[in-house]
């Protein structure tokens, strides 16, 4: 089961995702995503705090968004990674591509949102 | 036994003989009391030849008669009067050869007289016995247990009386009189058993009224035949003094005329009896699941033909408007399909209208409505929709000439059909969801099939190390992938990839996978430059969410040297055969088709180590250690490590067991959710080993 929310800022958006991002459900991830994108914030949070599993199709969502992401100059900061879910995303090296912060405030830190 | 076919032939020859004994005792005795000579012929002979005669032909007619039938009634009285129209023109013949030689000698010879009296007596007898037998077989359609017994009773006094032969009792004799009228009392009694007129339809009704007029007309005129020869000339065998000849004239007699009673009785309700018939019949018709290879339209046909019968309707047409499989049809009766749409507004239009709906299933888009109608040559309407899995999939319309003529008993009848037609089309659709899912199946097991023969069956290997495989998929097709290449004598290229997500998807781009690796593995390419140009050929292909992580090492077994990349892939787990320490190849690397670009060269990274013998590696899919057990745990690294610690003494496949024996012993089953693939290779350099060895995969 994935849990998805979405907090809007002025400035950047936050997306929580919880629980197991899997082949189905890392369809509402990419909607999400999607969905932060087309409307035109800069700035994405992404807070997998919650985040205990995600398998290939769920990595391969934030994977299809790196080249996007660099194009439309967005930033992307993904925070609260538990060790073995962080540990998934440096073995596919998407630990090099993406920036991932420990918490929260080092991630608004990196977006200069207060 | 005999067959039924010999015990006819035989009764025909018996009845032949018989007769002419008959006759010949018949004539002999005859000419004993005109000349006074003494044949010594006794007077009993032609009295037993006679009986015997009867038997004969019983026999004959109760084996030639076949059993009534609903649709052979007919058949039957025609027999019958097939039967009686020849034995009358045979009659009618000597009638007429008396009357053209009248005056001679010959017509006033007794022999002669007594000849032709024989003649007319086998016909009579024949007429009267197969007329017996199709009255039981019409008396006994439908019997039962009294019923049976009662006729039983009846033949075998009929038999008993043929006995009475021999008594010399004559007609109006007291004891004679009493038997018949015992007899023609049993008759009378089974005569009311006239089922078989209820399963005649009016035409029918009409030729059977026919038929028994006849038989009642050939029963008088043989009757009367018989009085005349008993009046005019001395007989020595008089059927007029047989107690069962008689009974027989009287029983049939009686019957035919209660049949005829009954069935001219019944002729005004033959048509309602006849439509209920039809409507069974077309409810059956409808009920019929629709056999495969034929077409839902043909339930549309029978639904509007059969209502058009059941309500007498003077047009009719449905519409079929099936959204969800595209279907646009309509079927007329007796209608010019121009007139559907004036119609159908006069219908909306119409103040006498009634929506039949139950309060439950008031819906607005699928009423069920009679309505009277103005300005259009119909007078009333019946309008039904029909609904298969509560989607409206067509619509029935009925029409009549003469206004509010659609009763509530009509109604009902087409609400029933209306019914059953919509099951037979859910369950012929059903049946044709399941034959497709039964295709699609079929089409898997291909799919799977193929996919297994993608993975190599053989592995390149040689005396310095052993090598050996175990693949199993998820689904029935997966996207786990590994393989060898031989690139020279010294040089091995082995690859392990697993491709993001499971299932059919995954399947074809590992089958890219192996495309791209057996044409680049041949160019001797530097694992780096493998890499980059996998990369580059997937970032083309691939899907935009997929990836594949790839592991790509080339042993060479000249200069003893293992160098490899990691493309995003699980790392290696190895083993130091000698100080027993494991490790795992971290390396950086990024996973095939993620950048898509020049860049990704940027984060390839190259290792190499020199092997030693009894060191071992091992290749694995994330299916391995991302199992997880009923307390979603995963299998994870360290589990594997120690898994191959307490095995890497054995051989490379004893390795391999053993450690999935300890994954599936930590998971509780012997499936996982993912796709997992594991390799191992294990070093020798001092034995030889066969250079190849199957590999066995499973699913």
């Amino acid at each position: 089961m994935i849990e998805i929310s979405t907090a809007e800022d002025k400035e950047y958006v936050c997306i929580s995702v919880g629980g197991e991002v899997d082949a189905s459900s890392s369809i509402q991830l990419d909607t999400t995503i999607q969905n932060a994108v087309s409307d035109g914030y800069k700035k994405i949070m992404i807070d997998c705090s919650g985040l205990n599993y995600i398998s290939s199709a769920g990595l391969g969502v934030f994977m299809s968004y790196i080249q996007e992401l660099e194009i439309k100059e967005i930033n992307m900061v993904i925070f609260g990674l538990q060790d073995k879910v962080f540990h998934v995303f440096q073995i596919l090296g998407l630990d090099q591509l993406l920036k991932i912060v420990d918490d929260e405030k080092s991630a608004k830190g990196l977006l200069n949102v207060i | 036994m005999l067959s039924n076919k010999s015990i006819v032939r035989l009764s025909i020859a018996f009845g032949i003989i018989f007769w002419t004994l008959l006759l010949l005792t018949n004539l002999s005795i005859l000419f004993d009391q005109k000349n006074n000579a003494s044949l010594g012929i006794p007077q009993f002979l032609p009295h037993a030849f006679l009986i015997l005669f009867i038997l004969s032909v019983g026999v004959y007619y109760r084996y030639s008669i076949g059993k009534a039938e609903s649709i052979n009634f007919i058949d039957l009285l025609w027999r019958v009067f097939v039967t009686g129209l020849l034995t009358t023109i045979v009659s009618l013949s000597i009638k007429f050869f008396f009357y053209v030689f009248g005056g001679s000698m010959l017509t006033k010879n007794i022999l002669l007289i007594n000849f032709f009296y024989l003649v007319n007596l086998g016909l009579i007898l024949s007429f009267l016995i197969s007329t017996f037998i199709v009255w039981k077989r019409l008396i006994l359609y439908q019997k039962s247990k009294k019923l049976l017994r009662t006729w039983q009773f009846f033949e075998y006094f009929l038999f008993l009386s043929l006995g009475f032969e021999f008594s010399g009792y004559k007609l109006f004799d007291v004891p004679f009189n009493t038997v018949i009228l015992l007899l023609v009392g049993i008759g009378l009694i089974l005569s009311v058993n006239l089922k078989w007129v209820a399963y005649l339809n009016f035409k029918q009704k009409w030729k059977s009224i026919l038929f028994l007029l006849l038989v009642i007309i050939y029963l008088w005129y043989f009757f009367m035949s018989l009085v005349g020869y008993s009046n005019e000339s001395v007989l020595i065998t008089d059927l007029l003094n047989n107690v069962f000849v008689l009974a027989v004239f009287a029983f049939i007699f009686i019957y035919s005329v209660f049949s005829v009673l009954v069935i001219l009785f019944n002729l005004p309700t033959s048509s309602v009896f006849e439509s209920k018939l039809e409507e069974v019949i077309n409810f059956q018709r409808l009920s019929q699941t629709i056999p495969t290879g034929q077409k839902e339209e043909q339930v549309f046909e029978i639904l509007l033909d059969s209502a058009v019968s059941a309500v007498f309707a003077d047009a009719a047409w449905l519409e079929i408007t099936d959204t969800k499989a595209g279907k646009q049809e309509l079927l007329v009766r007796n209608l010019n399909p121009d007139l559907i749409d004036k119609i159908k507004e006069a219908a909306q239009n119409s103040t006498l209208k009634r929506i039949l709906n139950s309060e439950l299933e008031r819906n607005p888009t699928s009423q069920k409505l009679t309505a009277t109608l103005k300005k259009v040559p119909f007078k009333s309407i019946l309008v039904y929709p029909i609904i298969v899995k509560n989607e409206q999939i067509g619509t029935l319309a009925l029409l009549k000439e003469v206004d509010d003529s659609f009763n509530k008993e009509m109604i009902d009848i087409i609400n029933t059909y209306v019914n059953q037609a919509s099951i037979s089309i859910e369950n012929f659709r059903l049946l044709t969801e399941a034959l497709e899912n039964e295709r699609y199946k079929e089409e898997l097991k291909i799919a799977s099939r193929v996919q297994k023969s993608l993975l190599p069956q053989t592995l390149d290997k040689n005396h310095d190390y052993n090598i050996t495989a175990f693949s199993m998929a998820a689904d029935e097709v997966g996207g786990d992938y590994y393989d060898t290449f031989r690139i020279n004598d010294n040089k091995v290229a082995l690859i392990i990839a697993d491709v993001s997500g499971k299932g059919t998807s995954a399947a074809f781009h590992m089958s890219q996978m192996k495309g791209i690796f057996h044409s680049l593995a041949q160019l001797d390419l530097e694992p780096k430059e493998f890499m980059v140009q996998a990369n580059s050929a997937l970032s083309r292909c691939l899907e935009k969410t997929s990836f594949i992580t790839a592991s790509y090492f080339i042993i060479d077994t000249k200069s003893k040297v293992v160098r490899f990349t990691r493309a995003g892939h699980c790392p290696t787990l190895y083993l130091d055969g000698r100080t027993r320490e494991t490790s795992f190849f971290k390396n950086k690397g990024l996973g095939l088709g993620i950048l898509r670009n020049s860049s990704f060269e940027d984060y390839v990274q190259v290792n190499e180590f020199y092997y030693k013998p009894e060191d071992v590696f091992v290749l694995y899919t994330d299916g391995i250690t991302e199992a997880t057990n009923q307390h979603q745990e995963e299998f994870g690294y360290d589990r594997l490590r120690t898994s191959l610690l307490k095995h890497a003494n054995l051989s490379p496949d004893k390795i391999k067991d053993g450690i999935i024996d300890d994954l599936y012993d930590f998971c509780g089953k012997r499936s996982l959710d993912d796709d997992y693939t594991m390799l191992i290779v294990k070093f020798s350099g001092h034995e030889n080993v066969k250079s190849v060895e199957s590999v066995k995969t499973k699913k």
